[in-house]
């Protein structure tokens, strides 16, 4: 674990004054810091908590909000909740998959830039299928669609490079 | 006493007096209800949702979780309820793949008795789940996810009994699987091994790793002698297996039935509690006079050492440096062999223990000799009952037999070791033979046979007291170090037991009813104990010969040798510390000792120093886990001097060296 990894950590728990009860707002802070809870972050915040690491590991697997493996640079949420599935999201997402070579266990692409998950409704049914890519949110999505915003993310992260 | 009411159970009154639940008091009724996850040591869970009744007014509840109030009417048995239970059954065999036959709980285990109970005879549902593999990378503990109902027992065992915690629910759903942290195995957490997650599942998802085909193995080779030993606590609890009532005293069969298999020595463990008493209370004394590394605590749980290994590093140093029973025999049984012109390797040795921990002690690395392990292979008391049965033996008919001499010659100090404050009490026996040889250790000792979690005593060598305690249960031992450390509490000598009530609660004896049989087979040991001639472990006139061959006094070079031990740190995080050229690398220990003293603040404080040296681009900071020097907290580590007891001036003085070294 590196010192600034440390420092980030122990700022987080000293936000919530160490306290065990808080375990749940603390891993979301190092989720929201790191995009994912490394492991050794896991295990500080169990020692500073006094509470056992396989308890922390218990509730970091139990959330599906909370990821234990790297995530992308770029999330793609993918909306498969009733308006969306009719409206065949599926074919949405196996487009993404196929595009940044997933599977049903691999959700985040080889080069860490992308990372899919599939939700169950963002609440807007009325512009279904919906997806959204980092913060913003794309209506009435097809499989061209999803490839082609996912291209225009690997080109303007090429002209930046 | 004045009564607390009455409740009505399928029309019988029944007198509330403590029961903490209506479970209780049903089972108080004479009616038994089946359980998986309830048990009285452990908090209530309400998961196995078996203990249903109908509750007059509330409908049908858990049973363990409803506290039991006056005038309550409750059935235990209608149509409802027996069609919940059964299809519970049913849901649960379907989750996972029951494979009794095969199952080494197979007649020991919860849910083949519950079903048999329910008279459940067919499954109405497909076994849902793929196939799991099992875990067996432990020396001690098999995991078997495909046999798990996820009653919570081991979890809560783990951390509210033993105060460990290295399993939990992980995942949901569906996929809820009990799994050590980060889905590790188990020997790459804290596990200590001591199995009481084992002793308290109900089926055959825990289970300990048995090594019984290994010593047929050794037994049918015709060029090897093969030495058994048994642990006390063994002796008063294996005729449970053949319907004996607990505690009573089945070492003459034992011995009998170890020769029927083909052992070609059997010898008695509590021998070597003899011997450790003559090694420790000896270092002890020593100690003791010189006042340093006090308190001591004993060796002989390996479960207990390992967990300081992990947990308490600081307390290394006061941990006794004498080998456990087990291998203090072991290593006499080998040194004896070979001075008598026989190989090393041509004897193996292996221990009937009623332990799961001392499976992994005998693998630890300390205890081989050129990679010829001092003890080959451990069996469990249930382990021993397999090869009795497997061989075709009628236990319930043998004739008892004796002990091979001379390690099976022993005094009622060795017997009582397999009981919690056992060996304290083999201690105070030693020591006041020493001391005071007329005056009477019994009433002294009164207070070790009581059925307490921790049990405190004073005795007085030279004019000085001795402050004595001994626990038992992790979690107990947990807390007194932390009364030690706070100084709320003071001991010379303490004494850690793992299980509850010691050897005799261990994972390997005879799971069912364990924890009520536990205080029958300490009975059981101090029966035997009183049934002995000689108590002092002193009076052990074949040590005296042992010490005598070996050219060694008590405590002496080749009994150091033979008969001691060291203990190792066992980092709880890895940090690997990264090296940058032209850097100097400052690593701040941040072991659990040295956060205590202070580390997080010296960070802090090295960042400022830094900043206003201006610095920072030359020097490279990063915390790195346990120097195991904590007795010297806080550490920190400048390039390769290691500055102890660290503060900002003494690093000032190593970082201007070390910064005008790179410089040039």
């Amino acid at each position: 674990m590196s010192l600034e990894k440390l420092n980030d950590v122990i700022a987080i728990l000293n936000e919530y004054d160490n306290n065990p009860s808080k375990l749940i707002p603390i891993l979301q802070k190092v989720q929201q810091k790191y995009n994912y809870l490394p492991q050794d972050a896991m295990t500080f915040v169990a020692n500073s908590l006094g509470i056992a690491p396989s308890k922390v590991y218990g509730v970091a697997t139990f959330f599906s909000h909370f990821s234990i493996v790297p995530k992308g640079r770029h999330i793609i949420k993918i909306c498969d909740g009733t308006a969306c599935h009719v409206k065949k999201s599926e074919g949405i997402i196996n487009a993404a998959k196929k595009r940044l070579n997933l599977t049903d266990e691999k959700h985040t692409s080889g080069d860490f830039m992308f990372t899919l998950e599939c939700v169950s409704c963002l609440g807007a049914c009325g512009i279904a299928p919906v997806a959204v890519v980092d913060e913003e949110v794309h209506p009435q999505m097809t499989p061209e669609k999803i490839t082609a915003l996912i291209d225009a993310v690997y080109a303007k992260e090429k002209a930046n490079a | 006493m004045t009564s607390k009411g009455f409740v009505s159970v399928e029309g019988k009154r029944v007198a509330i007096e403590n029961e903490k639940n209506l479970l209780e008091l049903i089972r108080k009724a004479g009616i038994e209800i089946p359980t998986f996850c309830y048990h009285s040591e452990l908090s209530v869970y309400g998961a196995c949702r078996l203990c249903l009744v109908d509750i007059e007014g509330m409908g049908i509840q858990a049973s363990c979780s409803i506290e039991p109030r006056d005038g309550m009417k409750v059935k235990v048995h209608t149509p409802q309820i027996r069609e919940i239970r059964r299809t519970n059954i049913e849901l649960l065999l379907a989750s996972g793949h029951h494979n009794c036959t095969t199952c080494v709980k197979t007649g020991y285990c919860r849910l083949q008795d519950v079903a048999r109970k329910l008279g459940v005879k067919e499954l109405r549902f497909k076994e849902s789940q793929e196939q799991r593999p099992r875990n067996t990378h432990s020396h001690s503990i098999v995991r078997d996810p495909d046999k798990c109902i996820l009653c919570g027992d081991c979890i809560r065992m783990c951390s509210e009994v033993q105060g460990i915690g290295v399993i939990d629910f992980a995942n949901r759903g569906s996929k809820t699987q009990v799994l050590p942290t980060f889905g590790k195995d188990l020997d790459d957490v804290e596990c200590v091994n001591c199995g009481q997650c084992v002793r308290i599942c109900p089926t055959g998802a825990l289970s300990s790793k048995s090594e019984v085909s290994q010593i047929w193995a050794d037994i049918w080779s015709p060029n090897k002698k093969v030495a058994v030993q048994i642990a006390p606590a063994v002796r008063v609890a294996l005729g449970e297996m053949y319907n004996l009532p607990a505690g009573e005293n089945a070492t003459g069969q034992i011995v009998t039935a170890l020769r029927m298999i083909g052992f070609d020595y059997v010898y008695d463990t509590s021998y070597s509690a003899d011997l450790t008493i003559f090694e420790e209370a000896t270092e002890f004394l020593q100690r003791f006079e010189k006042g340093a590394n006090m308190p001591l605590f004993t060796s002989c749980c390996p479960a207990w050492v390992k967990h300081a290994e992990h947990c308490y590093p600081d307390l290394l140093e006061n941990i006794s440096t004498c080998k456990s029973p087990q291998q203090m025999m072991a290593s006499a049984i080998k040194e004896s062999y070979v001075r008598e012109g026989g190989k090393r390797e041509d004897i193996s040795v292996v221990c009937v223990m009623p332990c799961t921990a001392k499976k992994y002690e005998a693998k630890r690395p300390e205890f081989a000799v050129n990679g010829d392990h001092d003890v080959s292979n451990v069996l469990t008391t249930m382990e021993l009952a397999r090869m009795i049965d497997e061989k075709g033996i009628k236990f319930n008919e043998l004739e008892p037999g004796p002990f091979d001499m001379p390690f099976g010659f022993k005094t009622g100090a060795g017997v009582i070791f397999g009981t919690a404050g056992g060996v304290t009490e083999a201690v105070i026996r030693y020591i006041m033979g020493i001391v005071a040889p007329s005056a009477d250790y019994k009433p002294v000792c009164k207070v070790l046979h009581e059925s307490t979690d921790l049990k405190e005593l004073e005795i007085e060598v030279s004019g000085k007291k001795v402050r004595i305690a001994a626990v038992n249960g992790l979690k107990n031992a947990k807390k007194l170090i932390e009364d030690l450390k706070t100084g709320k509490k003071q001991y010379d000598f303490i004494e850690v037991m793992a299980c509850p009530n010691g050897c005799v609660g261990g994972a390997g004896q005879p799971a069912l009813n364990s924890a009520q049989n536990a205080k029958k087979r300490k009975e059981g040991l101090y029966g035997i104990d009183g049934q002995q001639q000689l108590h002092k472990p002193q009076d052990n006139h074949y040590i005296t010969k042992l010490y005598e061959a070996l050219q060694s006094e008590v405590g002496g070079h080749k009994a150091h040798e033979l008969f001691h031990t060291h203990y190792h740190n066992r980092k709880r995080v890895n940090i690997s510390p990264r090296r940058e050229e032209g850097k100097v690398h400052i690593n701040v220990c941040f072991g659990s000792t040295c956060v205590r003293r202070g580390a997080k603040d010296l960070v802090r404080q090295i960042r400022q120093y830094a900043q206003g040296k201006n610095i920072n681009a030359q020097i490279n900071v990063e915390p790195s886990f346990c120097y195991e020097k904590c007795t010297k907290a806080p550490m920190v580590r400048i390039n390769d001097a290691e500055i102890e007891k660290a503060d900002i001036e003494k690093i000032d003085i190593v970082l201007t060296r070390e910064l005008s070294k790179a410089a040039q």
